[in-house]
């Protein structure tokens, strides 16, 4: 009776929220695409015969479409390692280094174990990526429980560290015989298996798998509500007895194990070797999808699954018509602009 | 005892630290006012390419370094606009400004890359002129560089000995309190953008006329970064800044002394020195109550009700 | 309608019928207020009396409802601190306005009107000296603000104004977070102040201080002027009648449960002694216990140590000195936590901003304090039937009604309240710690507060209740405990005195109140 009203009541609720959004994303996407058409106009190219082979390089052919969902599984992970700690209160934008270690430390395991079989190396190597990711998270978040320093600032110092690192291991004792920016090809137990005939590999397993642990774990446990507590109420949640300086330490280091995770499946997967400097910008990119979607699992998915479509629409365009990347960058930086200044209007929650 | 390796690891972080400096200098002025600049990765790109793309075009490299000053200037209003009208969140819109960069320096340059330059003349200090031509020739610096420490000290000046600086020193402790003074923080906050902008210029100038001569896709390689992880280790002060980027450029040309001597240190292991030693600092500072950083740097201002 | 001749011919600013409404109350209630050019001037009343409304009216901090303020004989309009500066009114909030950073000098040269555009510290350094000299106001130009004492900080507020050309300074509370030392130093100088025609008025609650300093008092009472007096027709009997009203207040009828001595408390402190940060209260030698199926009632006017002693016992912040023994166990400085899974509960002042998180609904916010209760596999699910279950037994309990799905922000204060009460009684508190339990709260939602305190001390609970409200201390408590800067200053049972000689100690005031 009172509870199948308020069932009903909750539904319509949610139902009103998520087309609220679906409205906000569509108004945002149209926004977005106005003002680059125009700065293609500018250009000199034609916007719609623009616009029109993005579409069909990428959602109108099956290997178009596995490019998509190969730049969007990276993307979607390291944006989970944001939207993790955020719901604490954190500011990690340390993905980016994050994703380098984890990276580095199963590429140490791919070419310390190459002897092993496929089962045994690769869940290592996961492994393996989550402890290296996972440590370089731990330093920001226990100096910011010993009220230090912000986390803010030590996650982006750290990733600036991170990538000279790798560099340093690479071209020092990892380095191929040929060529001193990269490490040999790994062996093929080191890699991740392929789907589907196309590039996408198991990581979007991953992808999808943290992304469901992610949202049932925010909905359902009791240490989602407690995260739900600190991170919306950090005095209400200390005077009802949680543990903030454990929660924050923790939270760190777990999302720095799920970029640790993007890290390791980008060498493994992906690119099959570490190369130096692989990554310009995917944690920082995670960073921007998470705090655009306000750290909400399904916003999340939406906007990896758009940004990606612009990447991989601007990769194959600059093949076939010779648009430069770099307009890419251009449109992102666009779309968060828009999102930016209008934010005031939209009035979404706040992480 | 032969000086020649010294001075010459001197010369080489003279010359590849102007730009840096100028860059914290600018960054200084925004911090001050209570803005952390993450962007400036993206506006030294542009700066740089629009100052050489318009050296290229134009024959005149100091065309070229009043373009990259402009250049800055603008993209930092673009900034302000997110960050002190629209109130948005610093974070974010500091790295939407890095990606725009990133694009539009791409495509502003694309044309350039690979091109020569007449870069801006190199004029002898009076004085050392007379050494030996092995050493004058090692102190030969272009205007930008001879300029550059009496613009730090101007810094200095304005900010600690005007009244413009006082109040833009209060708008970075507290918008509050500088708005019960009878300031405009948002102004100020624009204003400080926009200064602190053309030295970014300044600075990418330097980097792409001057030190390197040319363009290429993402040449700052995290310039943008250390500025402000050198801002943070001077302690928000343009003279000890001057020391700082003496200090984090002479690195590498640190690092190819020791090599020459015998002594192997891998140069990716020195890039990471200004950052860690920007860490040690702050988690020292953290056990002090209060340090020197801007009491609201990174908070944005709502305006009163 | 000004008729300005029956002004005293002294009068630089007079307000004259002020009125000032906020939603649910009426600050200030057709006040006439008058302070002449040169004199000390108290104003004084309990929290809540308006005093500060008044004041900040007069700073063009709010605007006045209705009434006039009139300078000098002629009306004026006050709309900003701005303006009121332009009048040379000047005031110091209890929160200074101060960069920690900046030295002296540059805070102070932040507000000076006049400032050149590139200005020479020494310069600036010696006017400050010259006024400092002149008023007793010592304080190192070069001094950072981060590391002068509280009442320094306050000296450089006064020279602040005094730089800016004010005539008149309003000081808010300016004694709350001074020691006596520096209380007596402040005197000094508002007397040198005043032989120099500046005028000061200074907000108060303490009784002692106003008849050692002021020059004239007017007391303020439930937003309207009990009465102004010289002070020498004032004394402290006087003052505390014209604060308090005559009424007495309606003793409800409680049984009186024998308590027998040997039962061992369920809370004691031992000689505590805390530190407060900034501007709040450091507590001193508390010696406290709380046994079972009590209500130990402490008054105190804000400030003066109560909020600290509620978070204190809870958990919040560390003693530096003495011990904390709950149930029977030391747990001094052992985490809120650990404290709360014992059998604490706390009700605090401010529902929304402390013990509610805002977009979480009432159901989820009710299983905060008890998550480990109602986690089950390991955490992995929360059984929210048994949520349900357990909070709406209570709240049919007491009474109240309101659903478990809505946000806190859509419920009003005293739904908010009540729904704290039902989460910290659900579970049987053995120590409940209500901070403020009916502030701002409706008549209704006061009284069911106020019954389910009782119910939990029929159940056996001790309980601590920290108010502002004499009546409701007075009908609640079996004892009652007076706290003033940071001390317990007197025990008393409440059926044995009288609301004027707790209101007495409340003040500070050592006179024994001689009924």
């Amino acid at each position: 009776m009172l509870h199948k009203d308020n069932h009903k009541k909750q539904r319509n609720q949610a139902v009103k929220k998520i087309l609220g959004s679906t409205a906000r994303y569509l108004m945002m996407v149209l926004i977005v695409l106005l003002l680059f058409g125009i700065i293609l106009l500018i250009s000199g190219k034609d916007p719609i015969q623009s616009y029109k082979d993005i579409f069909t390089a990428t959602l109108g052919s099956a290997y178009g479409f596995s490019e998509v969902i190969v730049a969007m599984t990276p993307i979607l992970i390291t944006a989970l390692a944001v939207a993790l700690p955020s719901r604490v209160g954190l500011i990690n934008v340390g993905g980016e280094g994050q994703l380098y270690m984890g990276a580095c430390l199963a590429t140490w395991g791919a070419l310390t174990f190459d002897t092993l079989p496929a089962w045994a190396l690769l869940p290592l190597m996961i492994l393996l990526g989550m402890i290296g990711g996972g440590l370089w998270a731990f330093i920001p978040g226990y100096l910011k429980s010993l009220g230090l320093v912000n986390e803010t600032i030590t996650t982006l110092l750290l990733n600036s560290v991170a990538p000279s690192i790798v560099s340093f291991f690479v071209y020092g004792f990892w380095h191929s015989p040929m060529e001193t920016n990269k490490t040999p090809n790994f062996v093929p137990a080191a890699r991740l298996p392929t789907l589907f005939n196309s590039r996408i590999d198991l990581s979007l397993f991953f992808a999808i798998f943290l992304l469901a642990i992610f949202w049932y774990v925010m909905r359902s446990t009791r240490w989602g509500l407690e995260m739900r507590a600190i991170g919306g109420n950090p005095q209400a949640a200390k005077r009802n007895g949680l543990p903030l300086n454990k929660y924050w330490v923790v939270v760190m280091c777990v999302g720095g194990a799920i970029a640790g995770i993007a890290g390791a499946s980008q060498v493994s997967g992906y690119y099959g070797v570490l190369v130096a400097g692989f990554s310009r910008g995917l944690g920082y990119m995670g960073f921007l999808i998470s705090w655009m979607s306000f750290g909400d699992p399904i916003g999340i998915f939406v906007t990896s699954f758009i940004v990606s479509i612009i990447v991989t629409g601007g990769n194959l365009l600059q093949l076939t018509s010779g648009i430069p990347y770099a307009v890419i960058n251009i449109l992102l930086a666009l779309t968060l602009f828009v999102v930016l200044a209008r934010l005031k209007i939209f009035e979404g929650k706040k992480t | 005892m032969n000086w020649l390796p010294i001075l010459g690891v001197f010369s080489s972080a003279i010359f590849s630290g102007t730009s840096l400096l100028y860059t914290t200098l600018g960054e200084t002025i925004h911090q001050r006012s209570g803005i952390v600049n993450l962007g400036l990765e993206g506006i030294l790109l542009v700066s740089a390419s629009s100052g050489f793309a318009v050296t290229v075009i134009s024959g005149n490299p100091y065309l070229g370094v009043l373009t990259a000053m402009i250049m800055g200037g603008v993209m930092n209003m673009v900034m302000g606009f997110l960050v002190v009208t629209r109130r948005a969140n610093q974070l974010a819109s500091v790295l939407a400004l890095m990606f725009f960069g990133f694009g539009l320096s791409a495509i502003i340059g694309k044309p350039y890359v690979g091109a020569k330059i007449n870069t801006l003349p190199k004029l002898s200090i009076p004085g050392l002129s007379s050494l030996p031509l092995l050493y004058s020739s090692l102190f030969k610096f272009d205007f930008l560089i001879i300029l550059v420490i009496p613009i730090a000290i101007f810094v200095w000046w304005l900010l600690f000995k005007t009244r413009w600086g006082l109040g833009l020193r209060a708008v970075g402790e507290s918008a509050d309190t500088a708005f019960a003074s009878g300031r405009n923080p948002f102004l100020i906050r624009y204003q400080a953008l926009f200064l602190g902008g053309m030295l970014t210029g300044l600075g990418a100038a330097h980097l792409s006329i001057a030190y390197t001569m040319r363009w290429s896709e993402y040449m700052t390689s995290g310039k943008g970064f250390i500025a402000v992880a050198l801002v943070i280790f001077s302690k928000w002060h343009p003279l000890r800044a001057i020391v700082g980027a003496l200090l984090f450029s002479g690195a590498v040309a640190f690092q190819l002394l020791l090599q020459s001597s015998g002594v192997q240190i891998s140069p990716f292991l020195l890039d990471t020195i200004p950052y860690i030693l920007t860490l040690t600092v702050l988690i020292a500072w953290g056990g002090t109550r209060k340090h020197a950083a801007p009491a609201s740097l990174g908070r944005v201002y709502q305006g009163s009700e | 309608m000004t008729d300005s001749s029956d002004l005293h011919p002294d009068t630089f600013i007079s307000m004259r019928g002020i009125t000032k409404k906020f939603p649910g109350v009426i600050a200030n209630n057709k006040i006439n207020f008058e302070i002449y050019g040169s004199e000390i001037h108290a104003l004084l009343g309990e929290n809540g009396a308006g005093k500060s409304t008044l004041m900040k009216i007069l700073y063009g901090f709010y605007q006045a409802d209705a009434g006039q303020i009139i300078l000098n004989g002629k009306p004026i309009s006050i709309k900003s601190p701005h303006d009121a500066r332009n009048f040379q009114i000047g005031m110091v909030f209890q929160e200074f306005t101060l960069i920690p950073a900046f030295n002296v000098l540059e805070n102070i040269a932040l507000f000076l009107p006049d400032l050149q555009p590139v200005y020479k510290q020494k310069e600036v350094g010696e006017r400050i000296t010259e006024v400092s000299e002149r008023y007793g106001l010592h304080v190192d130009p070069f001094a950072l603000v981060s590391q002068l004492s509280i009442g320094e900080q306050q000296k450089v507020e006064i020279l602040k104004l005094l730089l800016s050309d004010a005539k008149l300074l309003i000081l808010d509370e300016p004694t709350r977070v001074l020691a006596p030392h520096e209380v007596d130093a402040l005197f000094e100088i508002l007397e040198s102040l005043r032989k120099d025609g500046y005028a000061v008025i200074f907000i108060t609650h303490k009784l002692k201080e106003v008849l050692e300093c002021a020059d004239r008092i007017t007391v303020l009472r439930g937003g309207q002027v009990a009465g102004t007096l010289p002070r020498s027709e004032a004394s402290e009997e006087k003052l505390v009648e014209l604060m308090f009203s005559r009424k007495l207040p309606k003793l409800q009828e409680k049984q009186k449960t024998d308590r027998k001595e040997t039962i061992s408390p369920l809370l004691e402190l031992r000689d505590i002694e805390t530190r407060g940060e900034g501007f709040e209260a450091s507590l001193k030698g508390i010696n406290l216990k709380i046994f079972p199926g009590e209500i130990v009632g402490v008054a105190g006017v804000s400030g003066n140590g109560q909020k600290e002693l509620g978070d204190f016992i809870l958990g919040m912040g560390k003693s530096i000195a003495g011990e904390k023994w709950l149930f029977g166990k030391d747990i001094t400085n052992r985490p809120i936590g650990e404290i709360r899974r014992s059998g604490v509960g706390f009700i605090p002042e401010n529902p929304l901003s402390m013990a509610s998180v805002p977009f979480m609904t009432v159901l989820e916010n009710m299983a905060l304090t008890n998550t480990w209760r109602y986690a089950r596999r390991g955490g992995l699910r929360m059984d929210w039937k048994a949520v349900r279950k357990d909070y709406q037994t209570t709240q049919e309990e007491f009474g109240f009604s309101f659903s478990l799905y809505t946000l806190p922000k859509s419920l009003s204060g005293g739904n908010l309240q009540r729904m704290v009460i039902v989460r910290e009684m659900t579970h049987d508190p053995r120590l409940l710690i209500a901070s403020y339990l009916t502030r701002g709260l409706d008549v209704l939602s006061t009284i069911a507060a106020r019954q389910a305190l009782l119910q939990a001390r029929e159940d056996g609970a001790g309980i601590l209740l920290i108010s502002e409200d004499l009546e409701e201390l007075f009908a609640l408590s079996d004892r009652l405990i007076v706290l003033f800067n940071g001390e317990i200053v007197g025990t008393f049972d409440p059926s044995d005195t009288s609301v004027y000689e707790v209101g007495h100690l409340m003040t500070g005031a050592e006179v024994p109140y001689a009924a």
